[in-house]
This record gives C-alpha cells, structure tokens and sequence, in this order.
C-alpha cells in the first residue's frame, strides 16, 4: 500500500493538536474562574463560593492533566514529524516555545500541586494566589504559543538565506500583525467556552432542583461574562477578519468561497465551492454582505480565490465550512448570553425552564465554536506552513508514511480511551455535584477527584 | 561568541536532563515498583508520596525538548526523526501513566487505572533508554538530515540500556519511599532498593565495558594517557557511593541517605556519559556547535534563562518544602 506521507503527517498533527486544544480553551478560562470564586470567597467570607472553587477544582484537575499530557506530544511532534520546518524556523520559533516553557508550564505545574493539595497546607489567601498564578500561567503560555502561530500566519522580523529563516527583530516577531488579534479573539474564545460550561452545569442543576444555591450563583456569574464577552468576541473577530484580509487575503476569500475578485463578494449562508470549476454550487446568498463586512462598502473588492493558482489556494470546503459553524455558534453564544440577562433582568432567569434546558445541554459549542475557528485559521493558510516562506509539503520529517500511519492509529486509540474516561469522570463529578465535596472529613485523598467521590460515598452512606 | 554560546547551551541543556532524570525518575519508578504493591493503601501511599510533583517534574522534559530545539535546531532535527518510533510510545505511554494517576482515584475499579500507572511508566522509562542507548551508538546523518531506518534504534545495547534505566529509576523510586514512607511501604521498598542496587551497578558495569568494546572514539576517551590519569576517579568515586548507599540500606534509621547516594549515582553515571560523548550532541558526526542556533536566537533565550530559571528553581524548592514530612498510612494529609 502506498501512503502519502505528507498527509498522514498532516493528520496526525490534525488530530493531536485538535484533541490538545480541547483542554487549553477550558482551563484557561476554568482557572480564571477558579481565582475569581477564591477572590468572592476572600472577600465576603462566604462559604458557597469555597464550596463552588473546590467543586469546579476537582473538574480543572481532571481536565488540567489532559491538557498537559497531550501538549507534551505537541512539544516533540515539531521534531518528530515537522524536522525540515524546525530546521528552516528553529532560530525563530524555538524562543518562544522556549519562554512558553519557562514563564508558564512551570508556573502552572508547581502552583497546580498547591491548589490540589494544599487547601489545608496553606493559608487561604495563598491558596487562592495559587489559583490566580495558575490562571496567569495559563494565560501567559497562551501567549507565547500564539505568538508562535502568528508568526507562521505573519512572518515579520526575519530574513530568509539559504532556505533558514535568521531573527532581526525580536519585538516585531513576537508582536507580529496578526499576533494582538488571535491572541484577543483566542483568550475570549477560551473564557466563553468555559462560561458556556459554567453555565451549563448550573442550568443542569436548576433542571434537576438539586444544589440550586450553587447553581443559580454558577447561572449569575456565566451570564453576567458572557453578555459581555460574547458580543466582544463579535468585535474582535471582525477585526481579525480584516486583519487577516490585509495580510493573508486568499485565506478571506476561501472562508467566504468568493472566487472571482472584480466583483463585489456575497455572504454565501449556504454553497458548495466546487474547487475544480472554481465556482460555487447551490447558493444561498446575501447580495454585497460580505463586501460590506469586509470593505464596509456595498461595492467593495477583496480579491477573490481565482487570483492565484489553483496549487496556492487552501481547501475551500474546509474552510468555508468550517467559518460557518464557528459563526453559527457566535451568534448562538450572543443570543444565549444577552436573552439570559434579559431573563435575569425580569427576574424570570430561574423559573424559565425551556431556557435553562436548552442551555444545559449547550456545554459544548464553545469547544466546536474554538475547533472551527482553528481549523479556519489553520487550513486557511495552506498550502504553506509558514505564510509565503515554507510549503507544508517541503516541511516533514524523512519518516515513511507506514510509521506514520502505525503511531497514527496509537494516537487514535490511546486519546480514544483516554477522552472517552475523561468526559465520563468529569461528568460524574458534575453529577455528584458541590455540596458533597463540602464537608472536609479530614481523612487524605490523594487526588481531588477521589476526594469528591469519598464524600459522595459517605453522603450516600448516610 | 559562536564558540561559548553552544557551550553554555549544552549545560542549560544539561541541567535540565540532569533535572528531569532525577525528578521524573523517581515518580516514574514509583510506577515502576506499583507491581509489587500489595493492596491499594500501599499503592495510595506511593502515588501520595509523588502527587504534588508529578507534574512539575515531567516539565523539566518539556524543557529538555524546548531547549533542543531552541539552542540545537539542527540536532532536534536530526533525533527526533531517528527515534521517531520510540519517541512516540515514550509520549503515549507517559499519557497513560499521567492520565491514570487522576483516574485511578475516580475509578470505581482501580485495576485498570493501577496497570496503566504501572505499565505506563515502565514503558517510558525502557523507551528513554532506549534512546538514549541507540543516541550513543550513533545515528546515520546525510546533508544534516536522519538517513537511516524507522527500527534502526532496535539493537541489543539499547534495549539493555531501556533495561538499566528501569533497574536505575526503579532504584530512585524505592529509595524515594524509604525518605517519604514509614510502615510495610518503607520495609518493602527498603529491600527492592537493594536488589535494584545490585542490578544498577551490573548495568553500569555492562554499559562502561560495552561502549569502549564497540565505540573506539569512546575507548580513547577514557584509556588514552593523559585522560585516564583524570579519569579514574569517577568509577571509583561511584564504587565507594554504592558501597555506602549498600550500608545505609542496610541501618532501619537511615532514611534520607539512600535517596541522596542515588541522586550521585546518577550524576556520577551521567557524567560518564558527558566524559564519553563531549562534544557531539548526534555521535558520531554533529557536535553542538555544529547544530547551534544562531548567537541572536541563543542570546535572545538565554537571557530569558538568567531570569526565569532560578524563579522557576525558586518556587519548586518551595513546594517541596511544602510538602515536606512522611506520607502516613491513614493519616490526614493536610
């Protein structure tokens, strides 16, 4: 059999950093939500918002170590499957995955170990630190890894000989022109996904009348970022978008499938691009909508995808539907956040149950909402890697697509099992619910999970 | 400048493994010796004895392979592909064995979750032996690319090197309990210290007799006059540190020595290795200076070094501090 070992070496990265950033999106929100209910508890003395931080604690530990067992594959992935793109951006590049590693993992990992065990270690005030330097490593790792992306997406600072890409200017690499967009649009994305989740979870327990106090703190607290973020998250997207048209206009043209650039660009709500024709097929459209969005002129021009080639061009398919998914759930995001302070407002929030069903079943968009955004993003740039600079096919590593596929499979199956058990314990815990972590019995638990279960054991025992 | 730098890289770089191998060592052993456990307060206690840790420690691999690729873009290059195989069950076994810590205590059955910790971290430690055996052999490099084979690393000396390395941080591991355990925990990893000091020093015997046999660049490293002068202290030194360690195993009150003797065992072993295979990074063609990023990158970063690397070595000593004391059997761990 013969495999090509370019694509599988795509798809193996596809679906390990799909799986990784499934963690990230939650708990860089999760532990700024776990800081604030510390800084809530500080302040007021109130014992719900202790219970609720240890609560969502036990939950961030579980997702914590999936998010950090899968970025260390991604740290070697780079070497093991992309060795011609490490060599060819290694003096760029490796910097900052370099500052990533020492201002933040170490943070996260260390302080970890005293916002799991330390509760009783510790005074509270430097417990809830813990919280906040996690909440801050998060964040900061964050940043240097999007730098990093951007600067793939938006080379600048550098120059190319001999095929190796030689740092000039540190601060222009690092805040390349797409780096303050992605990085604004990714860490609100990361905060609605998690208070899509909060929210959720508290909308669930409403449904169920089982720890409501807790619930309707997690509903208060959701709805009131959201309202904000979410329409926020409207507003930073938008600019990226033109930033995104400035400097990499064919990865615009292939999100809005617009192929012929002499004429003004519709908002296809549905088409089927047909990339051999370069036309698109069975059109829903908008008249001049996405000209308006992008040039804020009905009659605008952006280029469209026939301007190049057919080999510079990305998949059009991907990314066109891909942008539509990411949008739906937008808007989804907006609607549920501003009509949730609406019901709030009209004091009805606890009593609308069609609302609190529909959101307690809504714990996942913000994590399809932050797939499709990088698929977008990430797609949108090929056929290169590193934007003008390096193709993706002259990027991998002289590994045969056998090898490839074999580890493939391992990843499929190992993160297969692993994802499967830890949505599975994260939703028990969810189902044990806050009040039974309460009560300290003052016996060890190694981990805070079986913390929650040794509680939820003894409360039915009794 | 284009000289030095490398050469300070390779010592940040060395730290860091020096780092990871102790520190991940031991909380991979602790996986390694899960076997021998005998019920699931004995196993509680070990993963107890490690859990604020864990996680810290495994970073000092990401550092490891972040500062590879940071300050030997070229050298990355080259390994990572050439174990590409190894590398890749290394990762997904440390997923297992990650991932089965926190799982083990959600489980309503830990079996399952006891056999990944343990079947995961051995497999980790064998393929990190692995590596690092078929890396001393030497990797096939054309036009600063790997040249050879996906299974090229599968020889006999690495496989018996992933077996030292079980042997040697199975040995961190037992002498690690003996310092934090009390009770049947301590007494049992008290004897397996033992019997895995004896199988250390046959593979570090095995291994010191072996690379100067097949690598001749290694024999006149070591025999050559005048290096041999210099030399003989290091075997020696690692004898009469095994020796003591032996004794300190042997007295039920020496609870913290064993654990230190260890640590040297590895610095000395890990010194050996640096003695054997200075300056090349891939043996036996690119050393570090021909795989260094250039001095903008490798300045760029290690001033970042300078600064962060002992706030981040700060505030580890903190939590070991803070966690100080003996794991007991029962006992409230707050």
């Amino acid at each position: 059999m013969d495999f090509d070992p370019v694509l599988l070496a795509r798809l193996q990265f596809a679906f390990t950093i799909i799986f990784h950033i499934i963690f990230p999106s939650f708990t860089i929100g999760l532990s700024a939500y776990l800081a604030t209910l510390g800084a809530m508890w500080l302040r007021s003395g109130n014992d719900r918002y202790q219970h609720l931080m240890r609560f969502w604690t036990k939950i961030f530990a579980v997702s914590f170590a999936m998010g950090v067992v899968s970025g260390i594959v991604l740290s070697y992935q780079f070497g093991t499957n992309w060795s011609r793109f490490s060599v060819a951006t290694g003096n760029v590049l490796g910097p900052l995955l370099g500052y990533e590693v020492l201002a933040a993992f170490f943070l996260e990992a260390t302080f970890l170990g005293i916002l799991l065990f330390g509760f009783n270690r510790v005074p509270p005030s430097l417990y809830v630190l813990s919280a906040a330097v996690v909440a801050t490593g998060t964040a900061i790792s964050a940043f240097w890894i999007l730098s990093a992306n951007s600067w793939m997406q938006t080379p600048t600072g550098h120059e190319i000989r001999d095929g190796i890409a030689y740092p000039t200017d540190w601060l222009k690499i690092i805040f390349n022109p797409s780096f303050p967009y992605r990085f604004a649009h990714m860490l609100n994305a990361a905060y609605l996904t998690t208070g899509f989740v909060v929210l959720a979870v508290g909308a669930r327990y409403l449904v169920a009348g089982r720890h409501v106090e807790e619930g309707r703190t997690m509903l208060r607290m959701a709805i009131g970022l959201m309202a904000i973020l979410a329409p926020l998250q409207l507003v930073l997207g938008d600019q990226h978008g033109l930033n995104t048209l400035e400097h990499q206009p064919i990865k615009v043209a292939a999100m809005e499938a617009h192929w012929d650039g002499s004429k003004p660009g519709d908002f296809h709500i549905f088409a089927w691009p047909d990339e051999v024709a370069g036309v698109n097929r069975f059109e829903l459209s908008i008249p001049k909508a996405a000209s308006l969005v992008l040039t804020h002129r009905m009659n605008g021009l952006f280029p469209g995808l026939n301007s190049v080639p057919a080999s510079d061009r990305p998949p059009v398919k991907i990314v066109f539907f891909a942008f539509r998914i990411m949008l739906a759930i937008g808007f989804f995001m907006i609607a549920a956040a501003l009509f949730g302070a609406f019901l709030w407002w009209r004091g009805t929030l606890f009593e609308t149950r069609w609302y609190l069903r529909v959101m307690a079943q809504s714990w996942w968009v913000g994590f399809v909402g932050v797939i499709s955004g990088w698929i977008v993003t990430e797609c949108g740039r090929q056929p290169w890697i590193v934007q003008g600079i390096m193709r993706t096919a002259d990027a991998t590593s002289p590994i045969p697509g056998a090898t490839i596929a074999g580890t493939l499979a391992l990843f499929v199956l190992a993160y297969g099992v692993v994802f499967w058990f830890g949505i599975y314990y994260i939703n028990r815990l969810i189902a044990q619910g806050p009040r039974q972590v309460a009560p300290e019995t003052g016996r060890f638990s190694p981990s805070p999970i079986s913390a929650a279960q040794d509680a939820g054991r003894e409360a039915m025992q009794r | 400048m284009e000289w030095y730098l490398p050469l300070i890289w390779a010592a940040v770089i060395g730290i860091a493994v020096v780092m990871y191998v102790l520190l991940d060592g031991f909380d991979l052993g602790i996986g390694i010796l899960f076997p021998f456990a005998e019920n699931e307060s004995e196993r509680d206690q070990m993963t107890r004895s490690i859990a604020p840790y864990w996680d810290g420690n495994e970073t000092w691999l990401v550092l490891g392979g972040a500062g590879l690729f940071v300050a030997f873009p070229k050298a990355y290059a080259v390994i990572m592909p050439a174990f590409y195989v190894p590398v890749i069950v290394m990762l997904l076994a440390l997923v297992f064995r990650g991932i089965a810590f926190e799982f083990r205590h959600v489980s309503r059955s830990k079996t399952g979750w006891n056999i990944a910790f343990a079947a995961g971290s051995t497999t980790a430690t064998f393929a990190q032996g692995v590596i690092l055996g078929s890396l001393i052999q030497g990797v096939p490099v054309r036009d600063g690319a790997f040249s050879g084979g996906s299974f090229d690393w599968a020889t006999p000396f690495a496989f018996v090197c992933g077996l030292s390395l079980i042997a040697g941080y199975g040995l961190l591991g037992a002498t690690w309990l003996v310092m934090k355990t009390e009770g049947p925990v301590a007494e049992k990893a008290r004897a397996h210290a033992k019997a895995l000091l004896v199988a250390v020093l046959a593979s570090m015997v095995v291994v010191s007799l072996w690379t100067p046999l097949t690598e001749p660049r290694i024999a006149t490293r070591w025999f050559s006059l005048p290096n041999f002068y210099f030399l003989w202290p290091v075997p020696s030194v690692t004898a009469l540190i095994a020796y003591l360690e032996w004794r300190w195993l042997e007295e039920e009150e020496r609870d913290v020595p064993p654990f230190l003797a260890t640590m040297a065992l590895f610095l000395l072993g890990y010194l050996g290795l640096v003695i054997s295979n200075f300056p090349y990074l891939v043996p036996p063609s690119l050393t570090i200076w021909d795989t260094a990023a250039v001095p903008a990158s490798q300045i760029f970063m290690l001033l970042g070094t300078l600064l962060l690397l002992p706030i981040v070595i700060g505030y580890i000593i903190f939590i070991y501090w803070l966690f100080r004391g003996k794991i007991h059997e029962g006992e409230s761990y707050h």
